[in-house]
């Protein structure tokens, strides 16, 4: 990634809004994927080290315009419950996740929806297909995130996904989505 | 029956003999997968018996309504414009079409959408389009199905498919008591199930959760990476030194009662793994309601781990129903416990709520992945039969006469089999 920010002088500058276009939108993509490669290969470090220290990992239920602080969500991790969550996926004996899920997950339709000072929120359309003990699942999502250049380099804000089909029952959930 | 393949496969299976299926201490693998069984049961426990619903806080205005279920059958749980309660069936008897296709909303009538037929929300059909066609004909019988019988205990709605049985209080038996102990952890004694529900498909029999619900032989197992991983501490009470207890209610009701632990070490607000400092606006408003003495025993007691049979599941700081939708897949429901009044422990509750539950839930992803590997093991054919003699020799009755043991003994599952049988084999 530095080498990458580099590359994109006018992107690393800490007013994102003067990037131009194209190259911040290069930049937020590459990010995207390097996230989605990280959790589909459940490099879990890497993974958590993309967060900053007010992270907000959240998957809505019941609609994707609900308030998670009054209303239940099937995941809203601040950064110690990521931390959390990472530790017992990294005890051998998260169970759902022994053996783990095999995914691989498709992102697209990035668009880069606002640009403020030193962070970007973004949109993408997400297929994930997950395979395990159960069988197959498919998961489909409106994403939003929100990324902020430290150092040259962008990091995970925050994340929510929201699962086209989560007013319905859903699987169990347990990889980092 | 609403089905006739209900019946059919029902009358098909009427051979079956439970009791040679179910045994004191041990039960048949067969059943967990037989769709036959499966069948009859919903015709001899789902659409017979009471059966948890939903609560009264989820409707708290006049028409307002909300989707629910009684087993695989869908419910609309209706507070209708008089401000009575009402469990109609979303039917609309003309063709049969499903009537209300939303899951919540304020509304005073119901209209279906295919030929207009019109039913208000006490569920009497209001009219339909065109009526000349239909000139002379009387409306009588034309209104929406209901649930026979209706009964609210203390905001929680349960509802029976059959037009006679025994009360709810009846059927709640000695159980009624860890609703009321759940309730007198409200500094109002009231809940406001508000928060909304997860719903966590699991392709596995329903009665896999109805059992584990209250198996205190697993937590060390299958939850002993969030033990090491958090300072929970509550491992322990799942040990061979724990002091805390299982119970058999009767009537297939169990619980898991940690009092014995919580008063031993004699700490209000233990049992939620806080302290009153950190919550002094429920203290204060817990002490104000029940008075110092009563509140720090309420305090010290916490919040029941009780399992209503068949779907009700109260697991101290939420509220688990249980929906079988076939044979092999169930449907979690989840929400917090929500105490009206008491604001500053409901953030809490909905937080650890979130983490713990659900299907990205730190505990139940991992019971619910034991759920599937008990499906899928339970239709391999040797063993044929599964093993309940966990603490027979120790069982014991408690001062009122209700079955208890050790904290990881299967005096729980024994009685639900026992009740099980019973209604299974229960003259029609």
């Amino acid at each position: 990634m530095t080498a990458l920010a580099q590359s994109f002088a006018d992107v690393s500058a800490p007013d994102l809004a003067a990037a131009e276009p194209a190259a911040l939108h290069h930049q937020v993509a590459q990010f995207l994927y390097l996230e989605a490669r990280l959790a589909d290969t459940h490099d879990y470090d890497g993974w958590e080290a993309l967060w900053t220290d007010d992270a907000i990992y959240w998957v809505p239920a019941n609609g994707d315009d609900t308030d998670p602080e009054k209303e239940m969500s099937v995941l809203y991790d601040n950064r110690s419950r990521i931390g959390v969550r990472i530790r017992q996926l990294k005890t051998g004996r998260r169970h759902t996740q022994t053996p783990r899920s095999e995914l691989a997950r498709v992102i697209s339709n990035i668009e880069v929806a606002e640009v403020r000072g030193s962070e970007v929120d973004v949109r993408a359309n997400v297929l994930i297909y997950e395979d395990n003990l159960r069988g197959d699942t498919l998961w489909a999502a409106r994403n939003v995130y929100r990324l902020r250049m430290v150092d040259g380099a962008f990091r995970l804000v925050r994340k929510k996904i929201a699962l086209v089909n989560n007013n319905k029952p859903i699987y169990t959930l347990s990889f980092l989505v | 029956m609403p089905h006739a393949a209900v019946s059919e496969a029902a009358a098909s299976a009427g051979a079956r003999d439970y009791h040679a299926l179910i045994e004191p201490a041990r039960i048949n693998s067969r059943l967990y997968y037989d769709p036959a069984i499966f069948q009859e049961e919903l015709e001899k426990i789902w659409y017979k018996t009471w059966v948890y619903v939903g609560h009264t806080s989820e409707i708290p205005n006049k028409n307002d309504y909300v989707t629910k279920s009684i087993g695989p059958m869908p419910v609309l749980m209706v507070r209708d414009k008089d401000g009575e309660v009402r469990l109609l069936l979303n039917k609309c008897p003309h063709r049969g079409n499903q009537l209300c296709a939303y899951q919540k909303g304020n509304r005073t009538s119901f209209t279906c959408p295919y030929h207009s037929w019109t039913f208000s929300n006490t569920g009497d059909l209001m009219g339909y389009a065109l009526p000349d066609g239909y000139e002379g004909q009387s409306k009588a019988g034309l209104n929406l199905g209901k649930v026979p019988r209706i009964a609210v205990y203390r905001g929680f709605v349960f509802g029976s498919m059959a037009e006679e049985g025994i009360s709810i209080e009846e059927h709640l038996g000695g159980a009624k008591a860890a609703l009321d102990q759940l309730l007198d952890n409200s500094p109002t004694g009231e809940l406001e199930l508000t928060a909304g529900f997860l719903q966590h498909r699991t392709k596995a029999n329903w009665k896999f959760m109805l059992e584990n619900e209250t198996d205190g032989y697993h937590p060390g197992f299958v939850h002993g990476s969030v033990f090491q991983v958090t300072s929970s501490g509550i491992g322990s009470l799942y040990g061979a030194d724990s002091t805390a207890l299982t119970r058999d209610y009767g009537n297939g009701h169990t619980e898991f009662d940690l009092r014995p632990e919580w008063r031993k070490n004699d700490k209000p607000l233990q049992w939620f793994g806080t302290t009153p400092e950190r919550l002094p606006d429920y203290v204060k408003s817990m002490n104000a309601a029940y008075g110092e003495e009563r509140a720090r025993q309420i305090m010290i007691d916490g919040s029941p781990h009780v399992m209503i049979f068949p779907n009700l599941f109260i697991a101290e700081i939420q509220i688990f129903v249980l929906q079988p939708v076939a044979v092999d897949e169930t449907i979690q429901h989840v929400t917090a416990v929500q105490f009206k009044g008491a604001p500053d422990i409901n953030r809490r509750l909905r937080q650890q709520t979130m983490g713990s539950v659900g299907p990205a839930g730190l505990l139940l992803a991992d019971d619910t992945e034991m759920y599937e590997r008990n499906h899928r093991g339970a239709q391999i054919l040797d063993p044929e039969w599964l093993v309940l003699s966990r603490g027979l020799h120790r069982e014991r009755l408690d001062e009122n006469g209700f079955r208890i043991a050790h904290s990881t003994d299967e005096t729980p599952q024994r009685g639900i089999w026992r009740h099980y049988l019973n209604l299974m084999t229960e003259a029609r």
